[in-house]
């Protein structure tokens, strides 16, 4: 189960990484490494077994709608790398994804 | 768009609503919900996607998603699950959005829908619950995305409680996925979980739609930003004329999301290469599974309104009421409600009087008053009294139309308002005989007309005695009179 | 004369409340000790002394006031750095966090606050509590205060080097896959990882949200209870926070070890254990038995796929929980020429190496054609791991394993992520099955001298049967050694 240097590539793109040559191929080798050792998981006879997400069986945990007052804008925007008139501003948007 | 011209093509659309629930506070933190107001307000660090912070799922919000799906006829999921739909985007805080995957809240229901006398079953493939996004507000370039210089992000809807609600491919006509939003905007506005305002954005349509010859699978089209109802309608019209145009010409249509133009009239491309999202979906590790109880499912549904479409059929039923009128009482539940107070209440009206002063008198009024229908300032007993009053001779109709407007705009008693204001209808022959004697004793040139049979004068009589009698005269009686006196 | 700073939490707790000593002095005495080690080990990222001196102060007036007191009312503590706290830079040993400080309290530190914690600072980790050692720490390289050139194990390792060191009595850690328990036992220290749910997630800057739990690292078996008695129970502000009353851990410790069944897991006594760990373990093992213990051998057929599961399913979890780190809303921006480039730059130069790897591993684990084949497929694996658990613990009351399969190595000495990865082979099994672990210290290895540790795996939520097993040990086996760095220099 190894993994190629284009999927790498891929993934880096859909995790917003910009990595450097180095890296790619560092990563490349390394993610097959661990991959391979992880593939062990796949000899495990899993038939008909649930998969776990939650190691306890809590369900139907609900909050009531009731409002808890907002933080306010001052402290919102505190740790904003860039800000515009209460708002966060970020460079241009290239696809419209939304 | 005729139908008959192409027939050997066939338009197949599905629609995608999302709609904004109307909860106190945000779907995963205890933010008020709202519209409007100074940016990034209405946040906290949950809803800002704050490391550490953690989602809490909004009983309301789970409630009226269950609603939803219920009124659309779907399965209720035993088991329900949030899973997170990952990619990046600036005004999505965690750059995951908590959303469900495959097991939603409800599936497998369905949507009848009517267009001019005809009915049509349009599927339900899934209602489910996620979270709204913030907003992108785009700077320079004229303020839209693609030539703007930067963004500026404002997370005040960010976590807004969204219902999707996903048609199936059934709706063959622009017509028909008109009716399907309205009557969609209808059921919702009936459960009272959402405001439904389209131009608010807290609902908003979008379609998929395709052409192609029977038995074939057209490319599909996404039309986005459509804004009214009417928009739709619009955009899949022109859509689907654009298409059959693309195929009679002998060329195949582009797979591609298109932006309706509302100004333009037209659809333009927004990108055609379908980028393969790759959402990474996985079941959202901080919030546990919904398993709704047998009995809080028995209770809900106990506690679901009448649907309009029901109410409709029950009104031209039952009440003998016209499929007109019967489509403009079950068009908000505030007025089907209104309706049916004052049918309760009237003592001498008929539902047919009821329903007429509803549908004509009060509409026109009503069309001045912002959300009038949804919300017509008005009570049922109050309407009961002044369609009883016309009906019982107290008032004349045009009389009876100024005492609706103060009722509106006094929320007061129209027979208060009549009795105050001394409007009111004199059918006493003894009382107007005397007028109409006065009006013909000063005018003998114009009683003399009349009764050589010249015709013409009696309108001005008829004026005279009204304005003799304050405008107060009952005409049907005023009119037998005159006739009695000049015979 | 003992030193304020040398005793532990219980001690300084009843101290202060009776009004032997002020919680100024106790302040003091932890300030001054932090400070003439902390060039040496380097536990801490940020100090927080005058907060410190503050909420002594107000310890004391409460104290003088004969207001009620809350049962850590005085007593100093660190909090590691993923902990949430309001207005106090947070970090998590990450570039991408230099500069932030949350504008809300993590439940826990809340409940240490009102407990009467008083705060000296924030301890260093593996950036994001990625890594076995500290060594991915962005900022520094804590050290073991038993040896200087050894790790002091991680992802707590700030924290564990930091009570070992006699920084702190107490601290908290958080434990993903052994983030506490392994440093604990490299330290010399005890460190416990609650069930899965004991304790609020609420404020922990997320890893692994299916499996990240926070806990004490203390001196002893009784501080531990102490701590945890403060920070567990039901917190609205987690879905999956676990309700019920919190038990008392402190009135469960003198119950004993006699008649308990405990089980020694087959899969990790042997083989991939170093020979000097599994003398001291075997021992330990002994000692149970002398206090009437009747110990068997069980087996976890799965228990050796554990590292196996979790790095298929940790890093996953992880992948989509940093996504938030976009340099939007806060922390580290390097700009692009648009949003995406913005992302890319910031996230490039904010997370250090394994933390890029383990998000292209869970990226790449989730991505469309893999998920089921890796992390379904391990969240059914994860199943499997959970009965074998329920399995041994229907014939055992507790099981017993090394806390870590070698003592504490070197800085610099494991490379390969791969490698680093197997140091976790003890205590990842339990963090998988949602089960409670302690790691107490067995003595020291012949080979090296450092600390070895012993590993109690409880039944869901039985923390007292666990605790009181710890603490029957300890009483026996007597504390450890202090570590050199100990004596006044």
């Amino acid at each position: 189960m190894g993994i190629g240097r284009q999927q790498v590539e891929h993934v880096a793109k859909l995790a917003r990484l910009a990595l450097t040559e180095e890296e790619l191929n560092l990563f490349e080798g390394q993610l097959s490494a661990i991959l391979e050792h992880a593939a062990t998981v796949t000899k495990l006879d899993t038939e008909g077994v649930e998969p776990t997400s939650h190691s306890m069986p809590l369900m139907n945990v609900l909050r009531p709608d009731v409002v808890i007052p907002p933080i306010g804008s001052a402290a919102a925007l505190a740790n904003a790398p860039a800000e515009e008139d209460g708002h966060f501003r970020v460079p241009r948007i290239l696809d419209d994804e939304s | 768009m005729n139908p008959t011209e192409a027939p050997d093509l066939v338009t197949t659309i599905g629609l995608e609503v999302h709609v904004e629930l109307k909860t106190n506070t945000k779907m995963f933190c205890g933010c008020p919900v709202g519209f409007g107001g100074e940016p990034n307000s209405r946040v906290c660090p949950v809803c800002l996607g704050h490391p550490g912070t953690l989602p809490t799922m909004n009983e309301k919000a789970v409630e009226y998603t269950t609603k939803i799906a219920m009124a659309l006829g779907c399965d209720i999921a035993p088991r329900s699950v949030f899973h997170r739909k990952n990619y990046f985007y600036p005004d999505m805080p965690k750059n995951y959005q908590i959303s469900q995957y495959d097991l939603p809240v409800g599936e497998r229901g369905s949507l009848e829908v009517e267009v001019d006398g005809e009915f049509y079953t349009v599927g339900i493939t899934r209602a489910h619950l996620e979270e709204d996004t913030g907003k992108s507000l785009h700077i320079g370039g004229g303020g839209r995305i693609h030539d703007a210089d930067y963004s500026l992000e404002d997370f005040n809807r960010a976590g807004t409680p969204l219902v999707e609600i996903v048609s199936e491919p059934d709706i063959t006509s622009p017509a028909v996925a008109r009716a399907y939003a309205t009557e969609l905007r209808s059921i919702l506005e009936y459960l009272g979980v959402s405001d439904v305002r389209m131009e608010e954005g807290s609902m908003r349509v979008d379609a998929n739609i395709s052409v192609a010859p029977p038995g074939e699978r057209g490319k599909k089209v996404e039309v986005k930003n459509m804004n009214s109802l009417r928009s739709v309608f619009r955009a899949l019209e022109y859509e689907e004329k654009r298409q059959r145009e693309v195929l009679r010409s002998g060329g195949s249509v582009t797979q591609s999301t298109r932006h309706w133009d509302e100004k333009a009239g037209r659809t333009q491309e927004l990108r055609t290469k379908e980028e393969a999202f790759d959402y990474r979906y996985f079941p959202e590790p901080d919030l546990v599974p919904l398993e709704p109880a047998v009995e809080w499912l028995r209770q809900l549904r106990e506690e679901q309104p009448e649907l309009p479409i029901e109410r409709a059929k029950r009104y031209q039923r039952d009440l003998g009421l016209s499929s007109y009128d019967a489509g403009v009482l079950r068009s908000t539940k505030a007025l089907g409600d209104l309706f049916e107070q004052a049918l309760a209440a009237a003592k001498k009206a008929d539902a047919k009087q009821v329903s007429n002063w509803v549908t004509n008198d009060l509409m026109s009024l009503l069309a001045a008053v912002p959300e009038g229908t949804k919300n017509p300032p008005l009570t049922g007993s109050n309407l009961a009294e002044l369609v009883d009053m016309v009906a019982g001779g107290d008032l004349s109709k045009s009389q009876a139309q100024q005492v609706l407007q103060k009722t509106l705009e006094t929320g007061r008693r129209p027979r208060e308002i009549a009795d105050e204001s001394g409007i009111k209808q004199v059918s006493d022959e003894g009382a107007l005989e005397a007028a109409i004697d006065a009006v013909l004793a000063a005018n003998p040139d114009v009683a003399e007309r009349l009764r050589s049979g010249d015709n013409k004068p009696f309108g001005f009589l008829m004026g005279e005695v009204m304005k003799a009698t304050k405008g107060q005269g009952n005409p049907k009686v005023v009119s037998g009179l005159i006739r009695k006196k000049i015979s | 004369m003992t030193e304020l700073w040398e005793r532990t939490a219980a001690d300084l707790a009843s101290l202060v409340a009776s009004k032997q000593v002020s919680a100024a002095e106790v302040a003091e005495s932890c300030i001054a000790r932090t400070n003439e080690v902390e060039g040496d080990v380097l536990s801490y990222l940020t100090l927080t002394p005058e907060a410190a001196r503050a909420k002594a102060a107000g310890v004391d007036a409460a104290v003088a006031a004969g207001e009620p007191l809350g049962p850590l009312a005085g007593v100093p503590m660190a909090l590691k750095d993923i902990i949430c706290t309001e207005g106090i830079r947070s970090t998590a040993a990450s570039k991408i966090l230099d500069t932030y400080i949350p504008p809300y309290s993590a439940t826990v530190a809340q409940r240490l606050y009102d407990a009467g914690g008083v705060l000296l600072g924030k301890t260093n980790l593996d950036e994001f509590a990625m890594g076995s050692s500290t060594e991915n720490s962005a900022y520094q390289v804590t050290r073991n205060p038993w040896d200087l050139s050894k790790v002091p194990g991680g992802s707590s390792g700030g924290s564990a080097a930091a009570v070992a060191a006699g920084q702190a009595p107490f601290s908290i850690g958080t434990d993903t896959g052994g983030s506490i328990r392994q440093p604990a036992a490299l330290c010399g220290v005890v460190g416990l990882k609650p069930t899965y749910g004991l304790v609020p997630r609420y404020g922990l800057i997320a890893f692994a949200s299916s499996l990240d739990q926070a806990g004490p690292i203390t001196r002893d078996v009784r501080d531990a209870a102490l701590v945890l008695g403060a920070i567990a129970g039901l917190d609205p502000k987690d879905s999956t926070s676990l309700p019920g009353p919190v038990p008392d851990y402190m009135g469960a410790l003198d119950k004993g070890v006699e008649g308990l069944k405990i089980g020694v897991v087959k899969e990790i006594s042997g083989e991939g254990v170093n020979p000097a760990v599994q003398t001291r373990f075997r021992e330990a093992v002994q000692i149970l038995e002398k206090l009437g213990a009747q110990v068997g051998e069980v087996s976890l057929p799965t228990f050796g796929y554990g590292i196996d599961i979790y790095y298929l399913i940790a890093p996953a979890e992880a992948s989509s929980n940093l996504a938030r780190f976009d340099g939007v809303r806060y922390g580290l921006r390097i700009d692009g020429a648009d949003v995406e480039n913005m992302n890319r730059n910031s996230r490039a130069a904010g997370f250090g190496p394994e933390v890029k790897r383990r998000i292209m591993l869970g990226t790449y684990s989730l991505s469309s054609g893999y998920y089921d084949a890796y992390y379904l497929k391990a969240q059914k694996a994860r199943t499997l791991i959970a009965r074998d658990f329920a399995r041994a613990y229907e014939q055992f009351d507790l099981l017993v394993s090394p806390s870590a399969p070698t003592t504490a190595f070197g800085i610099g000495e494991i490379t390969d992520p791969l490698t680093m990865y197997l140091s976790d082979i003890c205590t990842v099994p339990s963090s998988l099955a949602g089960a409670a672990a302690i790691s107490v210290p067995a003595g020291l290895s012949a080979d090296d001298g450092l600390p070895v540790g012993i590993q109690f795996m409880a039944k869901p939520l039985d923390e007292t049967t666990m605790l009181s097993a710890a603490y029957a040990f300890e009483q026996e086996l007597g504390l450890l050694p202090k570590p050199p760095l100990w004596s006044p220099s």
